[in-house]
């Protein structure tokens, strides 16, 4: 009779390095799915006018504990940026002519649209 | 639901990944900022109302909004689903009609809303 | 020329004996210029005939020599044995197969799955030959010529967690083949494996977690294909949403 290895359905990811950062990247989406809430809150709060938005809203963000929380959120969405645009190339290679476009010169591309996207945006926002 | 459409929620999965990479830093940092400036009147200088209001009061931001709260959410809930099997959550019908029922939870909040601003 | 001292640590399964594997050591003068598969010929050669393994080009062409070394799925014929000098190193067989015998494992799940993907070009129609052959461009060869370098070597499957945990899931290969064959220009049978891909078990099963491309000894990027294979079984999807499935 042929041996079947015990394979550990709740430890596995820890076995190898490659495995722990793999669950880690998967569980960005905690904070992801975080913030997409705190975004919707606070699309709740405008609809819901003047008032509602800096009490319910704005003046809850500053509190110590969610000061914590978005410092966590914001230091995790950055890093899944940088992991997700380092896989980019693998998902969608770019062919010209017969040659492949290095992978780095994709996710470069990526960081170029991303860093100018996220002036523009600061810019508008009123932060400089 | 947790079984079939694989391709749907996939789908849906990489096209938030790849938004929020893009979208999800710098409004974290904007929200960072507003959360920490806080002048002793207690009013943030950035994220005020009316700018937000004027923001979300046209067509385009109103759609950007949608895309990107809904798209990240059916994001997290798919990663989170995988994740969690991961983990060793065998109960994978229960976390997926439990996370993709608030990711359209949310996107029909978030619409609503939308169109009352 | 220097000698390297190598402690082997190999798992051992006789499948009349055995109620389960168990490590066998070795100590082994090693040349400097042996891979840690020279090392593993030297015991059965010369201490101890009863070990089982499989090897047989000692080039990386054939793809036999898969096993687990200090626990990475590598082939054995392409480690020196410089990497592990006078370290303790334990050679299993590869990982999430069943052992059939010491460093021997039973493929078949991988062969029933490799003839699911159907590996070969699927025309709607043969043409006849009188009309000549399928012609390709270099840039089309290069589109999928990455994909075509598995040498079957399993090293995906036993670094894959995803197959570790679902068996059923097709795994690193057998996808990178099906994915080699889709994106051939001279193929049209990205619709009928499409069947296959798109189940559960199909590309779904996988969550990128790149190992499989990291162990591929052939710099296939198994990885890669079946991010590729997913975004095409995707937009697949949708075209047979709106009633426009065939290629």
């Amino acid at each position: 009779m042929a041996y079947v290895r015990p394979v550990s359905k709740t430890t596995w990811y820890l076995k190898d390095r490659n495995y722990t950062i793999h669950m880690i990247n998967e569980l960005t989406s905690v904070f992801i799915g975080l913030y997409a809430l705190l975004l919707l809150w606070g699309i709740g709060a405008v609809a819901s006018g003047d008032k509602a938005y800096y009490q319910f809203f704005l003046e809850c963000l500053t509190s110590p504990g969610m000061l914590v929380l978005l410092w966590v959120t914001t230091i995790v969405i950055f890093y899944h940026a940088i992991a997700w645009f380092k896989v980019t190339p693998k998902a969608m290679p770019i062919q010209k002519g017969e040659a492949f476009v290095p992978g780095g010169v994709i996710a470069g591309a990526h960081y170029v649209i991303w860093v100018l996207f996220s002036l523009v945006v600061l810019y508008f926002a009123g932060v400089f | 639901m947790a079984k079939v459409n694989k391709a749907l929620f996939w789908s849906l999965f990489a096209a938030g990944g790849t938004l929020t990479a893009f979208v999800f830093p710098v409004l974290a940092l904007i929200t960072l900022i507003a959360a920490h400036g806080s002048p002793p009147d207690g009013i943030p200088e950035i994220m005020k109302f009316e700018q937000m209001q004027g923001l979300l009061a046209n067509w385009f931001g109103k759609l950007a909004a949608f895309g990107t709260v809904s798209l990240a959410l059916w994001h997290a809930a798919h990663r989170l689903r995988v994740g969690l099997h991961g983990l060793g959550l065998r109960a994978d019908g229960l976390v997926a009609v439990v996370g993709y029922g608030i990711a359209l939870v949310g996107t029909i909040l978030a619409a609503y809303w939308l169109v009352q601003i | 020329m220097s000698a390297v001292q190598l402690e082997l640590e190999i798992l051992r399964y006789d499948p009349e004996k055995d109620q389960e594997p168990h490590f066998q050591t070795y100590q082994v003068a090693c040349q400097e210029e042996w891979m840690v598969l020279d090392a593993i010929n030297h015991v059965k050669d010369e201490v101890d005939t009863t070990l089982s393994y499989r090897w047989s080009c000692h080039m990386a062409v054939c793809g036999s020599c898969g096993m687990m070394i200090d626990g990475q799925p590598k082939l054995a014929c392409k480690v020196s044995v410089k990497d592990y000098a006078n370290k303790k190193v334990r050679i299993e067989p590869l990982a999430n197969f069943p052992i059939e015998r010491d460093l021997v494992v039973v493929q078949d799940d991988f062969m029933e799955k490799l003839k699911r993907v159907k590996p070969y070009i699927i025309r709607k129609e043969e043409q006849p030959i009188e009309a000549g052959e399928y012609k390709q461009s270099p840039a089309e060869l290069k589109k999928f010529k990455q994909f075509t370098l598995c040498i079957n070597c399993l090293c995906c499957y036993a670094a894959c967690p995803e197959y570790a945990l679902t068996p059923e899931f097709m795994g690193p290969a057998a996808l990178a083949l099906a994915h080699r064959y889709n994106t051939d220009s001279r193929d049209q049978g990205l619709a009928e494996r499409h069947k296959e891909l798109s189940k559960p078990e199909g590309v779904w099963d996988c969550s990128f977690t790149d190992t499989c491309s990291i162990a591929c000894p052939k710099h296939v990027d198994p990885a890669s294909a079946l991010q590729q294979l997913k975004i095409a079984t995707t937009v697949q999807w949708y075209k047979e949403l709106i009633g426009m499935g065939d290629k």
